[in-house]
């Protein structure tokens, strides 16, 4: 049902729609970033659009192209019962330059999924009206959902103990199996299901 | 309770004091152990268990003493560390820990506490005897009742130990996987329905 609607934008910003595509019954467009906010302001505002709620907001980070992250919009129109998912590519192979318009004044919604994806993905969102870390806290350098960062590295806010002042052994480990009692845990699915 | 039955308090016709010493030792550990006030710092799912625990199924802290939590750390002496432990949450636990009176214990309810379990990345503290001393350890995700009353006894034993200076922690030992028995059991009967 929402084909319309990309019709609809591919008509009025022309090349500013990058890309399109349906997939069962999801409808899907990649803008430019520099025309994401007028293409939201338009989504909103345009009676036949009317998207009158953000569904979701966040980042995606593909380490292999360029531009390296996506951010990823979704939208639904209460009133006209349609979706889209409209997605903008920003930021170089370093990850640098990631920057887009915030869409916070469009629906009030979005400013914490704002927030999050600058705060796990590091992309800024222009004229955000208070873009600080929401999740991890001031002192967390770096953001932890790029795919650079490492996976188990951690920044304590309080310092480990060390083992001469807990007087016992302080390993990563607790004292029995790492899984113990996880059966979703890190052990491989199928290879130890019971039957050995 | 059977400790106790040694304890005289007559002080013997020498009256000197350093035999009845240990014995108040004992006795103080008797008390201490069977009137534990518990805070519980309930941060994730193993919550659910914990309230399971101690609804009346289990009964499980009322029939030990341990029945009356205390959500001010100043009356408490036992901290049930339930969940997941965050790096942000990291100082408020060791606040807590901070604010009890000694003597004080610390139980960890469930992997994540014990060694932050399966949350090996940027967000958990690898449990939390790496910012406060740890005294028993129950595994399981979450941990049955059951392991945890095994645990809260493994603690009253070492407040008895602890009179004699020993500080090593205790741990509840892991129990089997129940899928393995099921699956081994399914085996079973359907080589003897083939029989
Ligand atoms: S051990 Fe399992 S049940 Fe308990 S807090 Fe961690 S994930 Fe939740």
């Amino acid at each position: 049902m929402s084909v319309r609607v990309l019709e609809a934008l591919k008509e009025k910003f022309g090349d500013a729609v990058v890309e399109t595509h349906s997939q069962f019954g999801d409808d899907t467009a990649v803008v430019r970033a520099d025309k994401w906010k007028e293409v939201c302001r338009f989504l909103r505002d345009d009676p036949a659009m009317s998207f009158d709620m953000s569904v979701d907001l966040c980042g995606v980070d593909y380490p292999d192209r360029e531009p390296r992250f996506e951010v990823v919009l979704h939208l639904y129109s209460v009133a006209k019962r349609h979706r889209l998912r409209l997605k903008a590519r920003i930021g170089d192979a370093e990850g640098e330059g990631a920057e887009i318009d915030t869409v916070a004044d469009i629906w009030i919604g979005v400013n914490w999924f704002e927030r999050e994806t600058y705060d796990l993905m590091g992309i800024s969102f222009k004229g955000h009206p208070d873009l600080r870390r929401i999740l991890m806290y001031p002192e967390f350098e770096g953001h932890p959902l790029r795919k650079d960062y490492p996976a188990n590295k951690t920044q304590p806010l309080v310092p480990y103990r060390t083992e001469e002042e807990a007087g016992v052994t302080l390993e990563k480990q607790a004292p029995f199996g790492l899984d113990e009692g996880m059966p979703f845990g890190r052990r491989a699915w199928g290879t130890d299901r019971g039957e050995s | 309770m059977g400790e106790l039955k040694h304890v005289t308090l007559e002080g013997g016709a020498s009256g000197t004091s350093g035999f009845a010493t240990t014995k108040l030792d004992a006795l103080l550990a008797w008390a201490r152990k069977w009137s534990l006030f518990k805070y519980p710092f309930v941060t994730a799912c193993c919550g659910m268990e914990f309230m399971a625990l101690t609804s009346p199924r289990f009964d499980g802290s009322a029939r030990f003493g341990a029945e009356a939590p205390r959500f001010s750390p100043r009356q408490s002496d036992l901290l049930w560390v339930v969940g997941t432990i965050s790096q942000r949450q990291a100082p408020v636990l060791r606040r807590i820990y901070e604010q009890m009176m000694e003597p004080k214990w610390v139980l960890a309810f469930g992997t994540c506490a014990s060694c932050g379990g399966f949350y090996d990345n940027y967000t958990t503290v690898p449990g939390i005897d790496k910012i406060i001393p740890c005294d028993v350890y129950v595994p399981g995700c979450p941990p049955r009742p059951e392991a945890v009353l095994d645990g809260l006894m493994l603690l009253q034993d070492k407040i008895t130990k602890n009179a004699t200076g020993d500080r090593r922690p205790g741990i509840v030992k892991p129990r089997e996987d129940p899928v393995r028995d099921l699956i081994q059991l399914r085996k079973k009967s359907s080589r003897e329905g083939e029989a």
